[in-house]
């Protein structure tokens, strides 16, 4: 296990959580970091104010990995140039895409995402695109140079689990980037049941920042993760379609 | 008039370094563009105003 890294453009990671910073006092960012055991955080970019004289990045730890997201992009162009900004701000090269023109359910817009991986892949971003779960797109995105492939699970922020469960496992099972699973993992088994299928890890926000106490879940999430990895790696044991099959000898019974 | 941050201001003929010097932004979180082109810090103060011109200033928020 302690080989066991993960790898995205090159970097390499222990821990396969990935944390959101959205939605939640910037004061239980420090905690939630250390309880999550995250080495990557994601941020957004926005207008600035001159009113609020906190930032973010005051609150986050060292030696963390930035990932700021597009959102707010609803075209590729609008996301290369959020990605652009994200990197003038001076914090690393690493990109999430996320482009979305549909403001009831969020969905990702998996064809400008292609288009916006490909511009910014050439630019030397690390470029991890946020998707529809669709393995013609994954593989599109492959070819565009992007660094991780980030499915989601169901719609952002419903905490409703792995919907997309099949689709999911297909680009597991076919395509050779990281699989992050992000959106919509709700609950600590569900983030287990992913990592139990080869997910390669687990983008999570609003399960945290909707959770009773933030720093507890933080650390459920991480041992769920953990757990599911190891399972993950151990082989699960085969599932019988019919019948059962007894786990105790069948000889030495006390009868006749 | 130059609009920053989507707001009409008036300080056309200024840098944006002199223009920054009368904000409360902190200079070490923030990212800069002018008509949609990113104007590096090294810049800021070589970088004059027109009229019409278009400024974003922006910094990281939290986000999933």
């Amino acid at each position: 296990m302690n080989n066991d890294k993960l790898i995205i453009g090159g970097h390499e990671f222990n821990s396969r959580f990935i944390l959101g910073s959205g939605k939640y006092s910037m004061k239980l960012i420090e905690a939630a970091v250390k309880d999550a055991g995250a080495e990557i955080i994601t941020l957004a970019v926005r207008r600035a104010n001159t009113k609020e004289h906190e930032n973010i990045l005051d609150y986050i730890p060292e030696g963390i990995t930035l990932l700021p997201n597009t959102s707010g992009a609803r075209n590729a162009e609008e996301a290369v140039r959020i990605a652009r900004l994200a990197r003038e701000l001076g914090c690393g090269n690493f990109v999430k895409i996320e482009i979305m023109r549909d403001s009831k359910y969020l969905l990702p817009d998996n064809v400008e995402t292609i288009k916006a991986t490909e511009i910014l892949a050439n630019e030397g971003f690390v470029v991890m695109p946020y998707m529809y779960p669709d393995l013609n797109t994954a593989r599109d995105l492959v070819n565009a140079g992007a660094a991780s492939v980030m499915p989601l699970a169901s719609p952002i922020g419903s905490n409703k689990g792995l919907a997309t469960r099949e689709f999911i496992q297909i680009l597991i099972d076919e395509i050779d980037l990281p699989i992050i699973v992000d959106a919509g993992i709700g609950r600590p088994s569900q983030a287990c049941e992913a990592m139990e299928m080869g997910a390669a890890a687990i983008m999570a926000n609003t399960a945290l920042a909707t959770a009773g106490d933030l720093p507890m879940m933080a650390s459920a999430f991480k041992q769920a993760i953990e757990a599911g990895r190891k399972a993950y790696l151990s082989g699960l044991g085969r599932v019988l379609t019919r019948g059962a099959s007894a786990s105790d000898p069948l000889t030495g019974f006390l009868r006749d | 008039m130059v609009k920053v941050n989507g707001e009409p201001l008036d300080i056309a003929g200024k840098t944006i370094a002199e223009y920054l010097a009368t904000t409360n932004y902190d200079m070490k979180r923030i990212a800069t563009e002018l008509n949609g082109d990113i104007i590096p810090k090294a810049t800021y103060a070589d970088t004059v105003l027109k009229d019409g011109d278009s400024i974003e200033i922006v910094s990281f928020v939290g986000g999933g």
